[in-house]
């Protein structure tokens, strides 16, 4: 988006011929401790392989870049030599008159009072000058766009709050600084520092940020916020030792003008999911001049044609609900944001604020016993248990991009999955149920998903919500409750997108019954070979595999509960099930499990277990590895596709297309080779894949496979023309006939391409003839 | 009623039950200068003081003896005491620690003082030693306590947003107490700090009963009637107080049951005396009831006695010692302050401008107060009027003019003497209780009747500190509210820096910030308001800044010479939210 926002305001000046201060200066981000210098060696892979010239640099370069600098501190340097500064004002002009020469009317001191909807879709806009008729509204209103949001009848909630920001100006050098002085960052000062009229202009994110606007628009003018001396101390030291000779320049003012934040340190985009033809672009984390360019590029896609050309899943409004709406949520997430900005971005970086509000029944039996959590879409969820006598580091301490120090932790749970029996609590999946009187429901759903639902009642069936363009809006399991009544299963952050698709999608007059039944369920996953004799002493129903198969789902009694739904499927391709709990019966199921499980050596396990023991099994999750830019024959699942059935359902005429031309990108599973994952840096995601030497694309995910012993990787392999770069069909040849490097922040390790899972992970390992007198001990 | 029957004099009788030295502050049987006896604490302190600079090095071999019980002994310290208050063990406890005829009797301090420390001279050579900067937070801290009201994000419904407390001992052990507590069955919250002497027991004593007696004077007749009614039935009681309070501060379990009985018999003459009528219950009365209700029942008790031998002693200790007491009473944005004696409340209130300004909500009796002295001149008879306040005492002996307990300035000599001689053996056999105060003609010349001042807190009313008289002894109120207002508001009592048209180089402010930086940094040593305080009460030097020098050597005192230099100190900051007082305004 940068890099569009780039060259848009690098052409605006020449169209429009208004000045928009458009300098390419280049800028360097400095490092002064190791992890930040391998933070910026990630960064600097990710540039360069989609052709943004970067480099990492020595102190000494820095210094001959910059005269100004104190190098001493350092340890190197990122150097981005095409990165411009613009003068925000002069750009909003420049973009505002670029847009009336094409005839847009732009109203001046004009309030929006509301907007105006009808049966759900924008209608118009109430103005204290009058209404004015329209389709389609954009809010755009930065910090004021969380109350616009709500001004509607229909409340549309845009989660974000500002933090006041402290920037410097001072009177220009006694030799003027050059125009072409490069943009320093200092992330570990935590402020940038630009050339500003031959003086500077200075400020930064600082550790403890003071949130305001609180209680909505203060009626505090902008203008009137003051400077606040002391707070900017901080980071005026730290400007000082960057470049001490500053110490004789003389201050002109400090400005404080308000930044507005989001929850995650993402900006919000996209569609309202209750009202249609209401957008919303705001909440840039402070990026707004750098990323402005190309997000209004992509809302302008979506409004036209549905949908924009890139995945924006993690930029899109749906990915909030209601629940990110608290303003005290906000004001305490933003604290913790706005820091972040300048902080180290590690691996598995968890907030910390803004916590608890979602949780299972069970949190704190399960925190009793040594739970460490993280969060998705408010709820809490175990990563993994610490046994008593371990000791973990301090938040500050355990930020690595190496070994983490839970690493034998999670070893010994996926130890215990595979041998015996794992407990993880799943609840924070989305769970609809979607139900009707007559046969409607099973049409409808066959329409909406890409496999075949009519299948028996009991069976589970995978299956996408595809798009037009046959990619994954959502991927989820369904489970045919009986005749008329199908239960589905989908990501945590899929709450609020997935509902808001299938409204839009539903018939509008049909007697069809939604209904999210998140909140009901209690569900736990009980992985593992033994799970099944947990289960069988449990309940008198018999739980061999010829009574219930793989990807069945029985409610049946467990302990003294009944209702439960127990369903053979782990999300992990182990064996084991998943039970559904009316969350009432959750901690007596629980108990029950964990005191008859003992002989079994059943323990605690949390996601960090799941997370290898799926990517190990090449199990790809919506929102990190598949988008909806993703088709299911791009990542192997066109068995879970219904094309030869002769049955229409969204996206059909899209993948019959790709099945004639072949796709252009695949997911591959890699086993990096040559990793030694006590010494060398762990792989994350989103680093990138060459093939002989060629980039033909990024990671998605990546996770340490106990079994294999070995990291796993999961990411897309293009086939970039060497002449053109055009994409060209990826096949399973091209795919197999490769040799493989994975870039970890300017290492590159060697990796075997798979593109089906290893095959002797699927093995049973319970055979008779391996049984062994220990098997009989109790653990 | 106990205290009206007996008006007759005796002219033996016994004195200060734990105390066997006249080392207390209060009561001083020998005539000459007052204050702890020692005259020099008042002024300016030469022990540290350039005039005297021999003493200070002698000292030092004394403060290596003690330093171990002083400062890694903060625990032994409190089980000492403990143990002191709850055992008959006191006199001797006391009396260890008076090696000298002289230094027990304190009549020229100065004098003994140089006897006693060269006395020690053999003692080795000379050398400097001070506490470290932790060591000296770890002994302000051992006692300091904090309580928020809770809230959910500043969304606090309450005037009060919080309290910091802490006591420094002097005594040995401390005889200072404090409590603070919510009502549960009216709305409020209750505060105080109580000052005893000639022992802890009867400051002890007030400190846990105080406050019901207080709850009980607010609650309703219908609640009243419930609550009998539950002890009747032996159904379960409706909490009355939540307290809240420090670890060390403890409650006497043998005497709960009898504390109870007393509280029970009060309510139930509370709910006999009702007519029927739902009348609003005003606070100042409710509060004056409370203290001479509660003084009425310790004075009883004594009389009484209880067949439990260990119980009988403690209430006639209760009885023949004192304590002073200040309470405030904080409910929404009415304030009534309870004062008996000479602790003090001080309303901290910033003015418009972010100055801090004192405003005095109690009035201190003692000897300083002419009313006081009017009105004890009032009470008793003219022939009375030269002895009643001598010396600046009330007979010549005891400072606060009002207090709890006391019964040697309250019953007559008859009845002294009746209850001492069939009282227990340790109370004949203490010397000093051969004592009668002079000139002891028309009982009782003290009372527990508080005098009760109200405010209607105002927004710019940001706190209230609450504190016995050790501390008003070494700071004026202006700088004690001054500190504590600064403490509490941190950065933004300084003026915040505008660069405003002024040529500032970046070099100058930076300078500017980062000394403005390090004056703070001082401050937010403390976590507490009240151990703020008394660092500043303790380490204060001549420019009104915190010398850890000086500090160190205050706390390095061994105990039987820290009670020369400084009293019991016990503060309590009650904090306020100015936007629900702001809010209570609005509304009207």
């Amino acid at each position: 988006m940068a890099d569009y926002s780039n060259k848009l305001y690098y052409q605006l000046e020449q169209e429009t011929g208004i000045q928009t201060g458009y300098t390419r200066t280049g800028s360097i981000f400095l490092a002064q401790t190791q992890d930040r210098l391998i933070s910026l060696k990630r960064i600097n892979a990710g540039l360069n392989v989609i052709g943004i010239p970067s480099e990492i640099i020595s102190p000494k370069k820095v210094a001959e870049l910059h005269h100004l600098l104190n190098v001493h501190d350092l340890v190197g340097a990122m150097h981005v030599p095409e990165d411009a500064v613009v003068s925000s004002a002069d750009v909003a002009l420049a973009l505002a008159s670029a847009a009336s020469q094409n005839g847009v009317q732009i109203y001046d001191r004009t309030s929006v009072l509301h907007v105006m909807v009808k049966k759900g879709q924008v209608t118009g806009v109430e103005t204290d000058k009058g209404q004015i008729e329209c389709q389609y509204f954009v809010n755009c209103a930065g910090q004021w766009a969380y109350e616009l949001g709500l001004s509607n009848e229909e409340p549309v909630s845009i989660p974000l709050h500002a933090c006041e920001h402290f920037y410097l100006l001072t009177r220009p050098l006694e030799t003027p600084l050059q125009s072409s002085t490069p943009t320093i960052v200092d992330a570990d000062g935590r402020i940038y520092i630009r050339n500003w009229q031959g003086g500077i202009l200075s400020g930064g994110f600082e550790k403890n940020p003071k949130p305001i606007f609180t209680e909505g628009k203060n009626q505090l003018e902008i203008q009137n916020l003051q400077e606040d001396w002391d707070h900017f101390e901080p980071l005026l030291s730290s400007l000082l030792r960057r470049m001490p000779e500053l110490e004789t320049l003389e201050i002109m003012k400090l400005v404080n003008c308000p930044e507005t934040f989001t929850p995650d340190m993402r900006c919000i985009m996209g569609e309202s999911p209750a009202v249609q033809g209401y957008f919303v672009l705001a909440g840039m984390n402070s990026a707004g001049l750098s990323f402005g360019g190309g997000a209004g590029k992509y809302l302008a896609e979506w409004m036209v044609h549905g949908y924009p050309s890139e995945n924006v899943w993690e930029l899109d409004l749906k990915r909030f609900g209601a629940l990110q709406s608290s303003r005290t949520f906000l004001r305490h997430r933003v604290m913790e944001v706005m820091p972040l900005m300048y902080d180290l971005k590690v691996p598995r970086w968890d907030f910390q604020t803004g916590r608890q509000l979602r949780t299972s029944p069970l949190y704190d039996r399960l925190d009793a016993q040594g739970a460490r959590w993280m969060e998705k879409h408010g709820f809490e969820r175990p990563k993994y248990f610490v046994p008593p006598d371990k000791d973990l580091l301090a938040l500050e301490q355990s930020k690595t991009f190496y070994k983490p120090d839970w690493f034998d932790i999670v070893e010994s749970e996926v130890k215990c999955c595979k041998e015996a029996v794992c407990v993880i609590d799943m609840s924070s999946f989305t769970k609809f149920e979607i139900t009707s009187t007559g046969d409607q429901a099973l049409e409808v759903l066959q329409y909406l998903f890409s496999n075949d639902l009519d299948v028996p009642v009991g069976h589970i069936v995978h299956t996408g919500m595809l798009n037009e363009g046959g990619g994954y809006e959502n991927d989820c399991s369904i489970a045919r409750l009986n005749k008329r009544s199908f239960f589905m299963i989908s990501p945590t952050d899929q709450q609020v997108h997935c509902w808001a698709w299938l409204k839009k999608h539903m018939p509008k007059d049909s007697n069809l019954l939604l209904e999210d039944v998140t909140w009901k369920y209690t569900a736990l996953n009980l992985i593992g070979p033994r799970a099944v004799d947990v289960l069988s002493e449990l309940s008198y129903a018999p739980m061999t595999p010829d009574h219930f198969p793989s990807l069945f789902c029985k409610e049946m009694s467990v302990g003294y509960a009944n209702g439960i739904r127990v369903m053979s499927m782990t999300h992990t391709g182990e064996p084991g099930f998943m039970l559904y709990i009316p969350i009432e019966y959750a901690l007596h199921v629980y108990n029950e499990v964990m005191s008859v499980g003992q002989k079994y050596g059943i323990r605690n396990a949390g996601y960090y277990a799941l997370r290898s023991l799926r990517i190990e099994k090449f199990f790809a999750f919506w929102g990190q590895d598949i988008n909806n830019l993703t088709t299911p024959l791009e990542c192997g699942r066109e068995s879970r596709v219904k094309l030869e059935k002769g049955m229409d359902f969204i996206g059909r005429d899209a993948l019959l297309q790709q099945k004639q031309n072949g796709v252009y990108k695949r997911l591959t599973m890699f086993i990096l080779d040559d990793h030694d994952s006590d010494l060398d840096l762990w792989p994350w995601w989103g680093e990138p894949i060459y093939r002989n030497g060629q980039y033909v694309g990024k990671t998605t995910s990546s996770a340490y496979s106990y079994s294999l012993e070995r990291h796993v990787c999961l990411g897309f392999v293009h086939n970039f023309s060497e002449d053109t770069g055009e994409e060209q069909v990826v096949t399973a040849d091209f795919i197999n006939r490769g040799e493989y490097e994975i870039d970890i922040a300017g290492y590159r390790f060697q990796a075997k391409a798979k593109l089906y899972p290893v095959a002797s992970l699927f093995t049973q390992k319970r055979r008779k003839d391996d049984m062994e007198l220990s098997d009989l001990h109790g653990k | 009623m106990g205290r009206c029957c007996c008006r007759c004099c005796c002219p033996r009788g016994l004195w200060m039950l734990s105390a066997p030295c006249c080392d207390d502050r209060r009561m001083c049987v020998c005539p000459g200068p007052r204050r702890i006896g020692i005259p020099v604490r008042s002024s300016s302190l030469p022990l540290f003081s350039d005039a005297m600079p021999a003493p200070t090095q002698l000292f030092f071999p004394l403060i290596r003896n003690c330093e171990l019980s002083r400062i890694y002994g903060t625990a032994c310290y409190c089980h000492h005491k403990h143990l002191c208050c709850s055992s008959s063990y006191i006199p001797q406890s006391r009396l260890r620690y008076t090696p000298h005829p002289a230094y027990a009797t304190f009549c020229r301090p100065k004098e003994n003082w140089w006897q006693y420390t060269q006395g020690r001279r053999y003692a080795s050579t000379p050398q400097k030693f001070y506490l470290t900067p932790p060591q000296v937070n770890s002994i302000l801290k051992a006692n300091e306590y904090s309580f928020k009201v809770p809230e959910f994000d500043g969304k606090n419904v309450s005037s009060i947003l919080g309290f910091d407390s802490n006591q420094l001992p002097a005594n040995a052990p401390i005889e200072d107490r404090r409590s603070a507590a919510t009502c549960l069955q009216t709305r409020g919250m209750l505060l105080g700090v109580f000052d005893g002497h000639a022992g802890c027991a009867c400051s002890q004593a007030v400190s846990e009963r105080l406050f019901y007696y207080i709850a009980v004077s607010l609650l309703p007749h219908e609640t009243l009637l419930e609550i009998e009614n539950a002890v009747e039935s032996g159904r379960a009681l409706l909490p009355i107080l939540q307290w809240h309070k420090h670890p060390n501060d403890y409650f006497s379990k043998e005497a709960s049951k009898l504390y109870f009985n007393s509280l029970r018999t009060y309510w139930q003459e509370l709910i006999d005396l009702n007519t029927g009528e739902s009348t609003d219950i005003d606070v100042k009365e409710a509060l004056i009831n409370a203290f001479k209700r509660l003084d009425n029942d310790i004075s009883l008790e004594a009389q009484v006695g209880d067949p439990n031998s260990f119980l009988n002693y403690l209430v006639l200790r209760v009885a023949f010692s004192g304590a002073t007491a200040c309470v405030a009473h904080v409910d929404g944005v009415d304030l009534h302050v309870a004062n008996t004696g000479d602790s003090r409340a001080m309303l901290g209130v910033q003015e418009e401008d972010g100055s801090w300004s004192a405003v005095t909500l109690s009035n201190d009796h003692n000897a300083q107060n002419e009313r006081e002295l009017e009105r004890l001149k009032l009470e008793h008879p003219k022939s009375e009027a030269k002895s009643v306040v001598k010396q600046d005492r009330l007979l010549g002996l005891l400072m606060p003019f009002r207090a709890f307990g006391d019964v040697k300035f309250k019953w007559s000599i008859d009845l002294q003497k009746r209850v001492i001689e069939s009282g227990p053996d340790q109370l004949n056999d203490n010397e000093y209780t051969k004592f009668i105060p002079p000139n002891y003609h028309t009982p009782p010349y003290l009372t527990a009747e508080p005098e009760v001042t109200y405010h209607r807190l105002r927004p710019q009313d940001k706190f209230l500190v609450l504190a016995t008289d050790g501390l008003w002894e070494t700071m004026h109120r202006q700088d004690v509210v001054r500190i504590v207002g600064e403490y509490l508001t941190g950065m933004h009592h300084q003026q915040p820096i505008a660069v405003g048209g002024y040529k500032v180089t970046l070099g100058q402010m930076h300078g500017l910030l980062t000394e403005r930086r390090t004056k703070m940094s001082s401050v937010f040593e403390d976590q507490n308001a009240a151990t703020h305080l008394i660092r500043h009460a303790v380490g204060n030097n001549e420019f009104g800044t915190v010398d850890h020098e000086r500090l160190s050597k205050m706390l390095s005192l061994p105990e039987e010479l820290a009670r020369m230099y400084r009293d019991d100190i016990t503060i309590i900051v009650v904090q306020f939210n100015s936007h629900v007082v702001g809010a209570y305004q609005n509304q009207e």
